[in-house]
């Protein structure tokens, strides 16, 4: 377990994406099967263990501490997979002069085969038996489901295998949804033992088309006749995979999602792969993102959920007819294809997202300017000639977003954040004023600040601070932010009545009183 | 515990009756004085050197040799107060109606406990302290006592200190391997510069360390009493090739600022107590965290609560929930003493 503690550590505390590939790559050179299977998997975050779960994990520190003290360390430290590592009593002797874990194999296949209620007392055996880098490791592992948070991500790792085996990254993402931890026939093929694992006719995610934002340079500098638009619409980008062997649907980062829209896994009766647009739609009318959002991340769907939520695809593009690999087309000829494909498939709650005519782009402002339609973010624009090629490229692809809206608010309650925020005052939520003169929360920011105006921030809630609830702060009343947003929507859970889509903070407004910040009605009157 | 606490029962007034919270510090009225004071007085008594604890302009200042000492070089002769008095660990004087002793805190070099017996009540406020050996400074000395008062930097069980010897270890061993770069470690000027400087020299570590030019005088001033620091040299000065693989000691503000290009590749290091939290290394850009400080950690200042037997305890700047919490649990009365201002540098 040492060397995947200390891996961790590493990747952590190194700030450039080529030294952690470098560690990443020493690591999987070095380390033997299974064990780098394994660390794979745990970035990957392709490991599970049913019987670990956090709440578990926090009694049995809490048991080993004591609750209150507990809950004090956790609020400060904001992130639990490092609170319980840290606050674990040392040993007796107080000094571990060695590290007597066991190593990561072990460790796997003792939570896999233990049973729920004998985990507790494992974990702190081995808890007991580790220097504090390692503790940190285990329970990251035990608890990272979603992935690790130790600033290095399965693309990392995956451009460090590409290194290892001299490959190109995209041919291991290619059969990556058709591998199985920990392994071991990747690392075979890596080392030149055996040939690719084929993905056969599984049915894998293949690796997503992205654009640049458009700079004022390039709206001038475009050959618009050249170039294609269409909406780009505020759902979810997903890869649709039908092939004999199987159906999938991908997020854009190549997270399965099937299980949370079957209605739409039912739609795909063709074998092809299509790139489009999830969202909700009722009666051929777009819903607000705020729709689809009730729909994401459920393992199971209810029927009333079905009916109040309808799943449809819009369609961009298609990557695979059949067996056909449809990439090295042009844009142009592959949208062919889709509308060919369309004409004769029918594919259920699925239709073309239509192109946008225009003659000069002066009219495609406009047209983004005008659309403040809730489920439209703005425009694509497309290379008439451009492939379909992986990752961002320069120069084929354009995303043009409307202008943010933004409305002054107050800062009300400041939560500290967590990975790297953790113990920083990160999270913000703000409001306006309503009729009767109070502040009604209208959303919650994240983002927008720069690393100056957070740390002057964290240091303003800490002294302004009038009420403390758990994590959270309520802070006086006296701080104003600008906050952009894309668009506002009617929501039921907030009870100022208004939710904002894509909340950040564009600037700290101390030169303005709170008083000044803007009315309720004046953002309700925003909502389309 | 000091005077049996039946006496305090009897006859002897509580310490909260003469030991007052006031806007310029905690105030001994019976002696006439404040310890640690923030604004100007006429009578200060500092428990050690460094500028949240010790400020410019007190009429009269009373504190160890070595606080004095590092007082003046910080901030002139003047400024370190109109009439400096000496007083050494252990002996007694009387002030007022108060008699005060001076005992090692283990902070920083000079650093005290200040120890004040009233009508046979001993209070103790300890100032800054540390449980962990220091090769620059004395010892922390456990005084028995009615009240302790004390800091609660680190006061929550997640800080747990490290051995200071094992922290060099690691900073050693990234020097070894990364011997073309320079290795920065952002450390205050005061008390843990020179013991970085002292443990690098006690591992064995003898080739110059370089330092930011604000870091020398007070190095100069432990010199001056008595403790080896070995060869140090100007890094502002330096040939870049010279600092290739060396180590330098900058303040925390400069490690990774405009000052720091200077140096080869540099491997940005931190010495602080705080480096226990990896995100907060991690968002202050630290490549190499090391967990040394000059405060005690959690299980120092339960230690210490525990070893003092004051069955009262005054908790200052820190965690002061988490130790209140604690030492309730221990059977020790504790509150919270609101000072504000303490707490600002170093740790």
């Amino acid at each position: 377990m040492k060397a995947f503690a200390e891996l961790l550590e590493r990747l952590l505390f190194s700030p450039g994406r080529n030294t952690k590939i470098a560690l990443l790559r020493a690591y999987f050179a070095t380390r033997p099967d299974p064990e780098r299977g394994y660390a794979l998997a745990a970035i990957a975050g392709d490991l599970d263990f049913p019987g670990a779960k956090p709440a578990t994990l926090r009694a049995m520190a809490e048991a080993r501490t004591d609750p209150e003290l507990f809950n004090l360390s956790y609020d400060f430290v904001g992130d639990l997979a490092e609170t319980i590592p840290l606050i674990w009593p040392p040993a007796a002797p107080p000094r571990a002069v060695h590290d007597a874990s066991p190593e990561l194999p072990e460790i796997i296949t003792a939570l896999r085969t233990a049973k729920r209620d004998a985990i507790p007392d494992l974990v702190a055996g081995w808890l007991d038996a580790s220097q504090t880098s390692t503790r940190i490791a285990l329970i990251k592992l035990i608890t990272g489901g979603g992935g690790l948070r130790v600033g290095a991500s399965l693309r990392l790792a995956k451009l460090a295998l590409a290194e290892l085996g001299g490959v190109d990254v995209d041919e291991i993402e290619e059969v990556w949804h058709s591998l199985e931890p920990p392994y071991l026939d990747l690392f075979d093929w890596l080392e030149k033992r055996a040939p690719r694992p084929s993905p056969q006719d599984k049915p894998v995610f293949r690796p997503v088309m992205l654009a640049h934002p458009i700079e004022t340079k390039d709206i001038s500098d475009l050959d618009w006749s050249a170039h294609r638009a269409e909406w780009k619409w505020d759902g979810i980008r997903v890869q649709l995979v039908a092939t004999p062997h199987g159906k999938r649907i991908y997020s854009r980062t190549a997270d399965d999602i099937s299980g949370s829209f079957p209605e739409i896994l039912d739609a795909m009766t063709f074998h092809a792969v299509l790139d489009g647009e999830l969202l909700v739609i009722r009666d051929n009318v777009v819903a607000p993102f705020s729709d689809l959002q009730q729909r994401l991340g459920r393992k199971t769907v209810s029927a009333a959920m079905l009916t109040a939520f309808p799943a449809g695809i819009r369609l961009y593009d298609i990557l695979f007819e059949g067996e056909h690999d449809l990439r090295g087309l042009t844009f142009d000829e592959r949208r062919q294809r889709l509308e060919a494909f369309c004409a004769r498939e029918h594919p259920a709650r699925m239709e073309l997202s239509p192109l946008i005519k225009f003659e000069v782009h002066h009219e495609l402002a406009a047209l983004r300017e005008g659309a403040r339609e809730a489920a439209i973010e703005g425009l694509m624009i497309k290379r008439g000639d451009s492939p379909y090629l992986s990752g961002r490229p320069k120069g084929l692809w354009w995303k043009w977003k409307r202008e943010p809206l933004s409305v002054d608010a107050v800062l009300m309650y400041a939560q500290r954040g967590h990975g790297k925020r953790s113990s920083y005052y990160s999270d913000y939520t703000f409001g306006v004023w309503n009729e009767v003169g109070e502040l009604v929360p209208i959303g919650k920011a994240y983002s927008g600040y720069t690393d100056t105006e957070l740390l002057y921030l964290d240091k303003w809630i800490r002294n302004h601070t009038t009420a403390r609830f758990g994590p959270v702060r309520e802070v006086e009343k006296e701080l104003v932010f600008e906050v952009g947003f894309d668009a506002a929507q009617k929501s039921a859970r907030h009870k100022s009545g208004v939710a904002l889509r894509f909340p950040r903070i564009l600037r700290i407004r101390t030169d303005k009183p709170a008083a000044e910040a803007d009315q309720l009605e004046s953002v309700k009157a925003l909502i389309v | 515990m000091f005077q049996m606490s039946h006496s305090m029962v009897d006859m002897t007034p509580h310490p909260q009756t003469w030991l007052k919270t006031t806007p310029s510090g905690l105030y001994c009225e019976p002696g006439g004085f404040y310890i640690d004071p923030l604004r100007p007085v006429e009578r200060a008594v500092i428990s050690h050197a460094h500028a949240d604890h010790a400020r410019p302009g007190h009429k009269a200042v009373l504190a160890t040799e070595g606080t004095l000492a590092i007082m003046r070089t910080r901030m002139g002769t003047e400024a370190a107060g109109g009439a400096q008095q000496v007083l050494g660990y252990g002996e007694r004087l009387r002030l007022g109606d108060v008699t005060i002793t001076l005992h090692p805190a283990g902070h920083v070099l000079g650093s005290a406990q200040i120890a004040m017996e009233y009508q046979g009540a001993r209070a103790i406020v300890s100032g800054d302290y540390k449980r962990q050996p220091d090769p620059t400074c004395a010892p922390f000395e456990v005084v028995p006592c009615d009240v302790f008062v004390t800091e609660a930097t680190f006061g929550l069980p997640v800080f747990q200190h490290p051995e200071a010897e094992d922290e060099i270890g690691r900073l050693l061993a990234s020097v070894a391997m990364f011997a073309d770069r320079t290795h920065v470690v952002g450390c205050y000027a005061l008390g843990k510069c020179q013991r970085l400087i002292a443990e690098l020299r006690r591992a064995g570590y003898d080739k110059p360390i370089y330092l930011h030019g604000a870091h020398l005088p007070v190095c100069e001033t432990y010199r001056a009493l008595g403790v080896d620091l070995g060869e140090l040299l100007l890094a502002t000065v330096a040939a870049k090739s010279a600092l290739k693989g060396a180590i330098v000691l900058a303040p925390p503000s400069a490690i990774a600022d405009r000052w720091a290009r200077r140096l080869e590749d540099p491997v940005v290091c931190m010495a602080s107590g705080w480096m226990r939290i990896r995100q907060r290394a991690k968002a202050g850009g630290v490549e190499l965290p090391l967990i040394i400080s000059d405060h005690a950690d959690w299980n120092g200042l339960l230690a210490t609560i525990r070893e003092v037997g004051a069955p009262e305890i005054w908790v200052t700047h820190g965690g002061e929930e988490a130790l209140i919490h604690a030492a309730t649990r221990l059977q020790i009365r504790a509150r919270a003493l609101r000072l504000i201002g303490y707490g600002d540098e170093d740790a």
